[in-house]
């Protein structure tokens, strides 16, 4: 327990020196991609366990996004005490109890993406591969529009002024991005080597056999929908107060999709490829931002490349770059642990 | 009563593309137990051709009926040589794969589609024109335009072919086969691969003409125009059974009437509950899907198939 | 029965136990600073103006679904620098503009200008039209004290998001007000329809100050129908507006929406005349909606076939350079950089708080769009012309003073 908590301090402590440091190291743009990138590997690795550990297709993950985003937002625009930014250079940070402010709304966020998940959830008793898929998408789209009709958050205006992370105490945002990327990661490792997780993965394999073997089938998707929108909520809400600002389109099937092809171009049920593929697709897009000048139509090529990608990686490599297996299984880790025997894990 | 009528009438012209839209989308699933997400963007590419094609023709300055049906044959053509590539191409070396596989796949298509036609068409919309001289008309107290008449007529013809198509003749009767039980049917002597693409090819024409409909009575297309007529065409096909033929028409139609009546009873849910149900209309037809795979996955006209261990 | 499917790859054998927390959050510093020092050299190098350079970014919506708008405010903004340049330049320096584009949207729009302000060194900034955008933009430009004007930004919003924010183009209030008030005075309407864009910010904020006004007036809103911008079929509301029995129809959406719309609402027999906002403005308007559109109204920024010289001058640069008349966007756009430059020309050096200052001080500019007055909200006070379009053509049918 003591070992756990030092653990626990010392990533606390990485986190906070990383954000002192890094605004300094770096400029502004390249500060916003790592955001980005922490964004995108929570998301990632969140949808990761709903569709590649658990073997659920869904397909309306930007759905939980939006939740936690539009939740979180509300409660520190209307309810944090003078901290909305409706008016100009509202005051000095009000310090520590500031963060718990924070906390506490993406927390509350994240709550009510979970609940969302759960309803989601339920229905996916039922039902199998594309009609799940048609469902979530579904579900996600029924979210967009119910938001996008809420007038107190601004419905299609958008949501302008959500106080911005900074405004909260001295760190710039990155320690909470960076807080939560490495919980998802933990919670999802951890989640896999338990119980929890071996019926996550029987589930995956063969439902009905899981049934049959006494696994509680129902349990087990639903619960997997709840941790995985609750991520995905506690993401949307750390990008709202990122952006300082909300919006319905910004959450609509092709956000879902680009969350999901960083999942099947990791590999479905790796997390570690999981991770490297949202930092992938993360950069790739501002790497390739220069090619837009040579395209038709100066058009973006983005989403053009990434569908083909995902194509040409159905055809050939279905996997994706780690398959089933995690980085220490495809890297050499603790030789000690394992001095002979099969030291690659899962077909490729 | 008017109103009612008039809505009536809307609903069953915008109907009768969801359902052309849809009957595609249940073959294809029938014979492969595949969602082809792609569908939607070779509509698209019909009403694009389409508009192309009118120009080429000069049918701009020099509307006639004859021009408007080789318009459609063009874009027929252009659309089932697509649809059959598609499936070469993407579909059939996945065959034996998950099917989340096939899935995902199908989704890259569609993008694909959607965004290379940015490319391609450029994103500005464009606007379909009037390929034979439009008239208004006035059937009691219903005023609508011969345009709309048009397209319920063609709609109708299409499906009414389909439907010989599918129950009267050999490959419609190899095509059930192939549906009921793939492996039974190829041991049977029918050629499945053939079978399959030419069911793809059968389901592409009839959304190029569903494209060029479309065009028609509603001018703005743009090569994101497939994304939401796609989706509720897809869920008009749920809705009547998937797989089932005469389901996804009357899905289709379903869907037409529900979104055009959500908006009529606006006023009255309004005054009553203080909800603008009209601005719901997207949600309410997810809605429907979501309960209809729920309550009855088989959808209305669907028979229920138990699960074989 | 389908085709035989196998599962996804088999189960994994028994794993070996992964690193815990302490190992994860080392390999995430580890790779975190791999970034990092591949990236961060980065931001010093590029970017920065040359001292005989001023450095201008712009950002806008060049593709994606409000491309046309974008494009056309950008070569306002285009003409409107070269002209600056063959003057001279601003204090004798260049003025240099980067122009990126956000694919209109919102976390591009925010991408976007922070890379224009830590890599460019942008001293100033020209965008956006869409209200969206420019919030989300807002706040980055003012915490790095970045000035920036939005050519046709009209949401309230946009400049109460700080000091340094401005626009030159009039509010929404102001501009839903004023037709409420054509509507009821000069067509003497009594019962108004409203048809509004439920996607769009813009034509939810302008319908709901028509409604408020007009109702104010004594007017009764006998219908208010909504659609989704990027829906083709209106039919169903039109129907229900049609029973409804107005005399008008105010429909606050984009040009491409409302062309079909005065088309189907034709077709359905509805003749009455349909009102609207700038959002009208095109040179495609009347291209899709042609006949259709006769005997309707829509508020602008300026008429174009003003015969005032500055009006008339900009039209004949901006037709004979693009081969296209000039629609509001393009003039807001010009106005947005001249303005920029002539701040910047007053500014006693070229900083961004200077500018700011000299932006905020701005009395009776006079821009091709009215003259610019900057209120203490940095919006500027300026009339608002109704165009009617007759007999294929449009043509100016009253100005608005501000009230």
């Amino acid at each position: 327990m003591a070992r756990r908590l030092a653990l626990g301090a010392l990533l606390i402590g990485c986190a906070a020196l990383l954000d002192a440091l890094l605004p300094r190291l770096l400029d502004p743009y390249m500060f916003q991609i790592l955001i980005y990138i922490g964004i995108n590997i929570t998301l990632a690795v969140s949808l990761n366990l709903v569709n590649g550990i658990t073997g659920q297709f869904s397909i309306g993950h930007a759905g939980f996004m939006a939740i936690g985003a539009y939740v979180s937002a509300y409660i520190t625009y209307f309810f944090g005490p003078g901290l909305a930014t409706a008016t100009p250079s509202g005051g000095p940070p009000p310090g520590i109890a500031g963060e718990f402010v924070l906390f506490g709304a993406l927390l509350a966020g994240g709550l009510a993406a979970a609940g969302a998940g759960w309803v989601v959830g339920l229905p996916s008793l039922r039902l199998k591969g594309d009609y799940l898929a048609i469902v979530t998408l579904g579900f996600g789209e029924i979210i967009r529009v119910l938001i996008l009709n809420i007038e107190t958050v601004g419905g299609a205006r958008g949501f302008a002024g959500v106080p911005p992370l900074q405004k909260f105490s001295p760190v710039r945002g990155f320690f909470w991005v960076f807080l939560l990327a490495v919980a998802t990661v933990i919670v999802s490792v951890r989640l896999v080597n338990s119980s929890y997780g071996r019926a996550m993965l029987a589930v995956r394999e063969d439902e009905v056999a899981a049934e049959a073997s006494g696994v509680n089938t129902t349990q087990t998707k639903v619960g997997a929908f709840v941790v995985g929108a609750f991520f995905a909520g506690m993401a949307g809400g750390l990008l709202g107060h990122y952006l300082q600002y909300l919006n319905p389109a910004m959450f609509t099937f092709v956000k879902s999709f680009e969350i999901l092809i960083m999942v099947v171009l990791g590999g479905m049920g790796s997390i570690t490829g999981s991770v490297l593929a949202a930092a992938i697709m993360t950069i790739l897009p501002e790497a390739l931002r220069g090619v837009k000048d040579y395209t038709p139509h100066n058009i973006d090529p983005r989403m053009v490349l990434f569908s083909l990608l995902l194509i040409v990686l159905m055809l050939t490599r279905p996997t994706g770059l780690l398959g089933h297996r995690e980085i220490w299984d495809v890297v050499p880790w603790r030789r000690r642990r394992h001095p002979a025997g099969p030291n690659s894990g899962g077909a490729a | 009563m008017n109103t009612f009528l008039q809505h009536l009438l809307n609903g069953i012209a915008t109907g009768s593309i969801y359902a052309l839209l849809a009957l595609g989308y249940t073959m294809v699933y029938g014979v492969l137990k595949l969602i082809n997400f792609a569908h939607s963007e070779i509509f698209m590419v019909g009403a694009f051709t389409g508009y192309y094609a009118a120009h080429a023709l000069g049918l701009a300055s020099n509307p006639s009926l004859l021009g408007a049906a080789t318009v459609m044959l063009i874009s027929m053509t252009v659309c089932g040589l697509l649809g059959f590539l598609n499936e070469r191409i993407a579909y059939r070396p996945l065959r034996t794969a998950p099917r989340i596989t096939s899935l995902i796949t199908a989704m890259g298509v569609s993008l694909f589609l959607q965004y290379g036609g940015q490319m391609v068409f450029g994103p500005d919309p464009k606007f379909f024109p009037q390929v034979f001289p439009k008239s208004n008309l006035q059937l009691g107290g219903v005023v609508t335009t011969n345009y709309q008449l048009f397209v319920v007529a063609v709609a109708i013809a299409l499906m009414a072919g389909l439907q010989w198509i599918v129950y009267r003749t050999r490959f419609g009767k190899a095509m059930r086969a192939v549906s009921h039980n793939f492996e039974m049917a190829s041991l049977m002597g029918i050629p499945t691969d053939r079978i399959i693409s030419m069911t793809f090819v059968l389901g592409s024409v009839l959304a190029a003409a569903a494209g060029n409909l479309y065009g028609l009575v509603y001018p703005r297309i743009d090569p994101l125009m497939g994304v939401f007529p796609g989706l509720k065409a897809f869920v008009a096909a749920v809705l009547g059974g998937i797989g089932n033929v005469p389901g996804a028409m009357l899905g289709g139609m379903l869907i037409g009437l529900v979104e055009e009546y959500a908006v009529a009873i606006d006023p009255w849910a309004w005054g009553a509950l203080h909800v603008h149900v009209g601005r719901f209309k997207d949600a309410i037809v997810f809605a429907i899907l979501v309960a209809i795979l729920v309550f009855r996955p088989s959808g209305l006209l669907g028979r229920y198939e138990p699960e074989k261990v | 029965m389908t085709p035989k499917r196998p599962s996804l790859p088999t189960a994994q054998p028994p794993r070996r136990e992964g690193p815990g927390p302490l190992a994860l959050s080392a390999i995430a510093l580890v790779a975190l600073a791999a970034v990092a020092s591949g990236c961060g050299g980065g931001g010093d190098r590029s970017g920065g103006a040359a001292a005989s350079e001023v450095v201008v970014g712009e950002y806008g919506s060049l593709t994606g679904q409000t491309a046309a708008f974008g494009s056309q405010t950008h070569r306002g903004i285009e003409l409107a620098v070269d002209e600056i340049n063959a003057a001279g330049g601003v204090k004798g320096r260049t003025f240099r503009l980067v122009t990126e584009d956000d694919q209109s949207k919102q976390e591009e729009a925010a991408t976007v200008v922070r890379k224009l302000i830590s890599r460019d060194k942008v001293i100033a900034l020209l965008g956006e039209v869409a209200s969206s955008c420019s919030l989300a933009a807002a706040p980055i430009a003012q915490e790095a004290k970045v000035p920036m004007i939005s050519p046709s930004s009209t949401n309230p919003k946009v400049t109460l998001v700080g000091d340094y924010i401005f626009r030159v183009c009039f509010l929404d209030d102001f501009q839903g007000h004023a037709m409420a008030r054509f509507c009821f005075n000069t067509l003497g309407a009594r019962k108004a329809a409203i048809l509004r864009d439920i996607r769009q910010d813009y034509s939810v904020g302008l319908a709901n100050f028509f409604a408020e006004e007009f109702a104010r007036l004594g007017g009764q809103v006998a219908s208010d129908q909504s659609y989704s911008s990027g829906d083709s079929d209106f039919k169903a509301q039109l129907t229900a507006i049609r029973a409804a029995g107005a005399d008008v129809l105010f429909v606050p959406g984009y040009y491409n929406d409302v062309g079909q719309i005065a088309i189907q609402a034709r077709d359905l027999g509805l003749t009455i005349p349909l009102t609207g906002g700038d959002g009208w403005e095109s040179p495609t308007l009347l291209a899709i909606g042609g006949k259709a559109l006769e005997g309707c109204y829509y508020s602008n920024h300026f008429d174009p076939s003003s015969s005032d010289p500055t009006v008339a001058n900009f039209f004949r640069k901006y037709s004979d350079r693009y081969h296209e008349a000039p629609g509001a966007l393009a003039a807001l756009g010009y106005d947005s950089a001249k303005l920029l430059a002539d701040a910047m020309t007053r500014a006693t050096d070229i900083t961004g708080p200077a500018i700011r200052g000299e932006l905020a001080a701005t009395k009776g500019w006079a821009g091709v769009s009215g003259l610019i007055t900057m209120d203490q909200n940095r919006n500027p006070v300026k009339p608002l012309v109704v165009l009617q379009i007759q007999d294929g053509k449009i043509s100016l049918r009253e100005t608005i003073q501000p009230f």
